[in-house]
């Protein structure tokens, strides 16, 4: 185990929704490789502390890169510079001794600061609340293999599945746009034979509310590079495929097949 | 996820009342951004039409003065006797102007909601990770291109900028005799620089845009995706390419005695 010496942190300081905020530079003298992006703050917020300052706010949870809650943009780059990797998962050995590291909270209209890098992520919710989800009875539950999925289609759905909704496609989106997640959250259900019943009504449902919040997509790629889970872009083009047929099936109201 | 700042609305999918619609179906999908999107890829693919058309038809400048003026007339008598003379370029013309005017709508009020979806700015150095040069500049290339085509009208449709600094020997523009009036246009060394650079932008606004539209309308499948790529360098490097030789082939003396 070594140690990097001499870190500069350069991060954002809001104390308040309305605040204009400010970034303020912090000494790091040394810290373990071994510590996690998220354990260098804690250590920064240990001695603020004990100096009687104000902790640094930012949002964690599980650090095990599967909730979501983490988020940051570290030197520019939604969870830091190592690709498929949550903040939480993100470890200092990616750094160097004397490194300068800017931290930033995401940046969307859609997600206003609450403090510090904490930012409130919950149109991201109003997105899920408006179609992800499926409205077959629940009870017991089913026997493995009841429902018969090809394997390339389980494949295909559980990879957009594995989005954790963290916001690091917007966030890295030039145009501050969610597609990538909605697209995530409507293909993991579309693809599915659970999906098929609300398929149309629900990727109508998810792009427009996804409107009223986010920017559109000009397909840099951009969400796709920043994803902790490498979520493909191709989701988007399903989700553009699927919006399509919905607004013809939907219109005609007949069986939506 | 985030604590929220407002409060919540509804929870249900089901329990959000249904928003009030333009009865025109047309409008009701333009009204949504990735509506937009689709617009931009049809009127897109439209333009991306024309210009292959016209490429292949400036090809006829290597058969010689008779062949490309016969082609030019041939345009003007498109499905003559069924229709009169000049009534299916007009057609077409309008088709096209129709194609260009929604283009550019639809990407003006993109990039303004675009705008919205960040309006503070990281305020940190940030660059982009993988967005290549044509999609970053997407802006700029389809400004240049427009005014370009001003230019192109001016000089080879009315003709009254293309005796502009013409050589005396070259005599006037003269309706109709296209062969002349190219040959006239391109001795200019400071015009066909501008053919050149402009025919590059173009394709660089083409190597995007067409790979662009497949994602926007969401035509992709795991077989055809990377094709999609291929489809739109071959169709930007052979518009480029042949364009950028009509200019080098006149000032060469390959094109015009």
């Amino acid at each position: 185990m070594s140690h990097l010496e001499n870190l500069t942190l350069t991060i954002w300081r809001q104390s308040g929704p309305d605040d204009a905020g400010h970034f303020e530079r912090y000494r790091i003298e040394s810290i373990s490789d071994e510590a996690s992006f998220l354990e260098m703050l804690d250590v920064l917020n240990e001695r603020l502390i004990d100096e009687g300052k104000e902790a640094i706010v930012f949002d964690h949870d599980c650090r095990e890169g599967i909730c979501g809650t983490c988020s940051l943009m570290i030197d520019g780059q939604a969870h830091g510079p190592q690709r498929g990797t949550a903040t939480c998962q993100l470890h200092m050995r990616k750094f160097k001794s004397g490194d300068e590291i800017i931290v930033e909270p995401w940046r969307a209209t859609a997600f206003p600061i609450i403090k510090d890098l904490m930012v409130d992520r919950s149109p991201l919710d109003r997105i899920v609340e408006a179609g992800g989800f499926i409205t077959a009875p629940t009870g017991g539950a089913p026997d493995a293999n009841i429902i018969p999925v090809p394997k390339p289609v389980a494949d295909a759905a559980m990879d957009a599945a594995e989005c954790i909704g963290c916001g690091a496609c917007v966030a890295a989106c030039p145009n501050g746009a969610a597609n990538l997640f909605t697209a995530a959250k409507v293909s993991h259900l579309n693809l599915l034979p659970q999906g098929q019943p609300e398929r149309w009504s629900r990727v109508e449902a998810m792009v427009e509310t996804m409107d009223e919040y986010f920017g559109s997509c000009t397909n840099h790629g951009e969400c796709e590079a920043a994803c902790p889970k490498s979520i493909s872009i191709d989701v988007i083009a399903l989700m553009h495929r699927d919006y399509r047929k919905a607004k013809f099936k939907n219109r005609k109201l007949i069986s939506q097949i | 996820m985030a604590q929220a700042i407002q409060t919540r609305g509804p929870v249900s999918g089901t329990a959000v009342t249904p928003k009030k619609r333009p009865k025109l179906f047309v409008l009701d999908l333009y009204r949504t951004a990735v509506g937009k999107k689709y617009v931009m890829a049809v009127t897109g693919l439209m333009l991306v039409g024309f210009v292959f058309v016209h490429m292949i038809g400036n090809l006829k400048m290597y058969l010689g003065q008779e062949d490309f003026d016969h082609y030019a007339e041939f345009l003007r008598e498109l499905l003559v006797p069924i229709l009169p003379r000049t009534v299916v370029l007009w057609l077409l013309r309008l088709g096209l102007l129709g194609a260009v005017v929604l283009h550019i709508h639809a990407a003006a009020s993109l990039t303004a909601l675009n705008r919205k979806a960040r309006s503070v700015k990281y305020q940190g150095p940030r660059d982009y990770q993988i967005a290549n040069f044509a999609s970053r500049t997407m802006r700029w290339t389809g400004v240049i291109v427009f005014l370009f085509v001003l230019w192109h009208l001016a000089d080879l449709t009315w003709g009254f900028a293309n005796n502009w600094g013409a050589a005396a020997a070259d005599g006037e523009f003269v309706r109709g005799q296209a062969y002349a009036n190219v040959v006239r246009s391109f001795n200019r060394v400071p015009v066909s620089v501008l053919y050149i650079i402009a025919n590059i932008a173009l394709g660089t606004h083409l190597f995007h845009g067409i790979w662009s539209l497949f994602q926007s309308m969401g035509w992709n499948n795991p077989k055809f995706k990377q094709w999609r790529r291929h489809i739109a360098v071959g169709i930007a490097t052979l518009i480029v390419v042949a364009n950028v030789s009509f200019p080098i082939a006149v000032l060469a003396g390959i094109v015009g005695e």
